[in-house]
């Protein structure tokens, strides 16, 4: 249950490279199914666009957990995320193509804490949107 | 509609725990892109230190509200789920939530606030293992656009 990343490694205002995630029709229809969220504005193209909006838009939760993903994958252990948090500021939309949409994640490391703590705040941008704010993550290090 | 304000303060369980199964995380973790072998494989878990395979970070959104769908339905509280939007999400975890779990759930419906025309819910889940042990708190905003008081 120990992160890679050693706190003594780390600055304040340290840049974790950023990394891009697709996103197509096929992985919203496959999340619905995993988190039991149905709701048809993430898959069903006429229903989204009766209710006014622009197509189908991803899962708030599923651009979370790519967030998520982002800060695991750089802490080298899921157990060692201790807070995360998210606004969702803007929709993802998801094309009917092969290529869907993506999601660009940045992080920055905002603040060294005690404890061996640190604070990692999340980018997340999709075309010229961003999609998330306040987003970040508490991170126990080694 | 504006939001019936008595419901602040109320609380809500889930009717029956809930049971984390290895093949559950996995597929969640599938559905989320991730191929982390200590959410697919309890020997690469055990070596990471866990007692086995743990779940992704915002796997608690599976379960957590399980108990409060009744509540939000409820003509008396006044929620127009056909304008309800997701506005924000938050986990504090005490220790990461792993396959054998068996949680409950203690949603509250925290505050009910105007903001513009909008209408801002926010629940708070204690999630528990069924012996009384915290290992999570959530913390979820749903938005009614177009529902302030």
């Amino acid at each position: 249950m120990a992160a890679t990343v050693k706190y003594d490694e780390v600055e304040a205002g340290q840049e974790i490279p950023a990394v891009e995630y697709q996103v197509r029709r096929v992985d919203l229809v496959r999340y619905a199914g995993a988190s039991g969220d149905f709701n048809p504005i993430h898959w069903n193209e006429r229903f989204a666009k009766a209710v006014g909006l622009p197509d189908v838009i991803a899962h708030g939760m599923y651009t979370m957990a790519q967030g998520g993903r982002f800060v695991t994958d750089w802490a080298g252990d899921p157990g060692a995320v201790v807070e995360y948090g998210v606004r969702f500021s803007s929709m993802v939309v998801v094309p009917d193509d092969d290529n869907g949409a993506v999601i660009r994640i940045s992080g920055i490391v905002e603040e060294k804490r005690e404890d061996k703590r640190v604070v990692v705040t999340l980018t997340a941008r999709s075309g010229d949107s961003r999609v998330l704010s306040k987003a970040r993550a508490v991170v126990q290090l080694s | 509609m504006a939001l019936n304000r008595d419901f602040v303060g109320r609380t809500y369980a889930s009717s029956a725990p809930y049971e984390v199964s290895r093949v559950k995380i996995s597929e969640f973790a599938t559905a989320i892109g991730d191929s982390n072998p200590i959410y697919h494989d309890r020997q690469a878990a055990v070596a990471a230190g866990h007692p086995d395979v743990v779940a992704p970070p915002t796997f608690p959104i599976v379960f957590s509200l399980l108990g409060t769908g009744d509540a939000l339905s409820d003509p008396e509280l006044g929620l127009d789920f056909s304008m309800v939007v997701h506005g924000e999400q938050r986990f504090e975890y005490e220790r990461p939530i792993h396959a054998g779990d068996e949680l409950v759930c203690a949603s509250t419906i925290a505050e009910i606030r105007s903001v513009g025309r909008n209408a801002f819910l926010t629940l708070r889940s204690d999630v528990s293992t069924t012996s009384g042990e915290l290992v999570c708190r959530t913390y979820n905003v749903i938005v009614e656009r177009g529902g302030a008081a």
